[in-house]
């Protein structure tokens, strides 16, 4: 079914939606390898799904919301401390307004 | 004393009684770690503060305070989990330089009970494997044979933990990753019920699905641990509230009036390997004798499992790793010029770079799974089919206490002979996604070795919270396993 469109074009086209950058060759590997998973994986479509409620969360869980209390968990210092490029407490990022 | 072969009680016993101190042991343990690990590569980190660690459970022990359930106990963790001050590399060029500022969960509760943290293990990047060759830090090796892979991707767990670099381990299971590797390694390994164990400072995977647990040397030594690490987290809305027992303490190694139940889908796979085979129906003898009932169930469902388990897996991963972009940490691309850069050629740049081959392939997958025009086809669906596996183990467990199977249709493969085909290594799945899919505990414990002395463990399977009866039978069966005095190659 629908994997068969899994061509090349496909793929560069759903890196762009991954954020990731791909070569031709890259492209054309990928796409070979997953046209093979996703002609296996394409099995689930035999089964009756019809009125089935999609399964997320697998155990029966009791949401809890915890009380709205500031905590002090870290520093602003220990967040920063782990950016790749910054200025004082900021991050330096490429201009996101032109 | 014999650390080497000490159970949990005996140290703790030993410290207690000061025949060892917690800074001897601990020293003990380092010695191996380096003398062995460069065989292995299964420590990525090794803490330099293990020793004063120790010192402060000495401290404590000699001051008559108490001291917790673990206390003086060399504890490996799977890189995947956050230790406060060392680096969290997840097996990834992306997190290679991240110290996280803060413990994860089962970090903390482990440092509470005493343990002492002696370092990072070895992964597949971002837990995505089944063989620990997708480390951006080099595979990790099998301590049975140093040609085969550990398994994964828990690999650098289970390889620390059968060569005894440790005396426990920590790592996580998405959908086998502690059990394959507890398997091919010959340890215990355990995945706790979903919601037992708090994922809070776990680096996401595939959040409706990864659980952390241990990997260690015996069951008596999992339901101790077990027991310092479950329990509800208000960091994480996903733990549940149902009291965490005494597992160790309430422990009966019994099978008598228990239903053990083979699964037909399993038990008739043409797919299994003849010593696996072998080993499995020699635990089915073992049981019959300690007197188990034998019984068969049928979960049709499993038929799916692996495609189910990639589906949903790649679409919550290709959604949790979003966040990696570059900004606040991670990789970041050896950008000259900010100023003239597009967002998205910042993201896609940083990404592209940060990210091995595997995690491309399953965030590409992902992606395309909640995509415009195939979420029903293949997410949604996938999803469905989940409910219906997961209704189809709760009639099971009707019939049945405890579900004996294989955990793998292979022994541990050789390092290198699987990579070029994905859809192979993902199949060798077969027996442990479905535990992980309908949210249930499972364990792998030793139970043989194939003709190239290589282990083989079998799988158990309960139904959601029961974790006492399968660790209950586990410690029951144990007793009856032929590979209990066996030691691996690289010791």
């Amino acid at each position: 079914m629908s994997s068969s469109k899994f061509d090349e074009n496909e793929i560069l086209k759903v890196a762009r939606l991954a954020q990731l950058k791909l070569n031709s060759d890259e492209a054309l590997e990928l796409s070979t390898q997953l046209k093979k998973v996703l002609d296996h994986f394409d099995e689930i479509t035999a089964v009756d799904t019809t009125g089935i409620e999609p399964l997320i969360t697998p155990t029966e869980i009791e949401f809890y919301a915890r009380e709205d209390v500031v905590v002090q968990t870290t520093t602003a210092e220990d967040i920063v401390a782990n950016a790749p490029d910054k200025m004082g407490h900021l991050f330096k990022v490429p201009p996101v307004v032109s | 004393m014999d650390i080497l072969n000490s159970s949990f009680s005996d140290a703790q016993t030993a410290l207690k009684t000061k025949k060892i101190s917690a800074k001897e042991m601990t020293q003990f343990y380092l010695n191996r770690i380096e003398k062995i690990n460069p065989k292995l590569n299964a420590f990525l980190h090794i803490d330099q503060s293990a020793l004063k660690q120790a010192d402060l459970i000495d401290q404590k022990i000699a001051a008559g305070e108490n001291v917790g359930l673990l206390a003086g106990l060399p504890f490996g963790i799977k890189d995947l989990l956050c230790v406060k001050n060392m680096p969290t590399t997840a097996a990834s060029k992306m997190l290679k330089n991240f110290v996280p500022p803060y413990d994860a969960t089962v970090v903390r509760k482990l440092k509470n009970a005493g343990a002492i943290i002696m370092g990072k293990l070895n992964l597949d990047e971002f837990a995505m494997g089944s063989s620990n060759e997708n480390s951006h830090f080099g595979s990790c090796k099998n301590p049975w044979n140093t040609d085969y892979v550990p398994g994964g991707s828990s690999g650098g767990s289970a390889a620390a933990q059968a060569a005894r670099l440790v005396m426990g381990a920590i790592g996580t299971d998405t959908g086998g990753s502690i059990r394959q590797p507890s398997s091919f390694c010959g340890i215990v390994g355990v995945k706790p019920t979903y919601g037992r164990v708090s994922r809070f400072g776990i680096v996401a995977f595939a959040s409706s699905l990864d659980q952390a647990g241990p990997m260690v040397s015996s069951v008596k030594d999992a339901a101790l641990t077990l027991e310092v690490i479950c329990g509800q987290d208000a960091n994480d809305g996903t733990s549940s509230n149902k009291p965490v027992e005494a597992f160790s303490q309430k422990l009966n190694p019994s099978v008598k009036g228990l239903r053990i139940a083979v699964m037909k889908e399993y038990h008739h796979s043409d797919l299994v390997d003849p010593d696996i085979r072998k080993t499995y129906e020699s635990a089915i003898e073992n049981l019959k004798k300690l007197g188990a009932e034998i019984v068969e169930v049928s979960v049709p469902m499993t038929k799916y499992a692996v495609s189910m388990y990639y589906l949903i897996s790649a679409s919550e991963a290709s959604s949790n790793l979003a966040r990696y972009d570059g900004v606040k940490y991670g990789h970041r691309s050896d950008f000259k010029d900010l100023s003239s850069l597009s967002l998205d050629e910042f993201y896609s740049a940083n990404r592209s770079e940060g990210f091995g081959k595997e995690v491309k392939r399953r965030l590409i997958l992902g992606t395309f799974c909640l995509s415009s025009g195939y979420f029903d086809a293949y997410y949604k669906k996938a999803s469905q089919v989940r409910r219906l596996l997961k209704n189809e183990f709760d009639e099971a467990f009707k019939k049945c206490d405890v579900i004996l199977s294989p955990v793998t249709t292979t022994p541990a493969f050789k390092i290198g002979s699987r990579v070029y085909d994905p859809l192979r290594m993902y199949l060798n799945d077969v027996f442990t996604t479905s535990t992980n899919l309908a949210g249930l505990p499972g364990m792998s414990l030793p139970y043989g070795l194939n003709k190239d002395r290589l282990p083989i463990g079998v799988q158990l399977t309960a139904h959601h919270f029961q974790e006492q009866k399968l660790l209950n039978v586990a410690a029951a069966l144990e007793e009856t396993s032929s590979i209990k005095n066996e030691k691996p190659h690289v010791y």
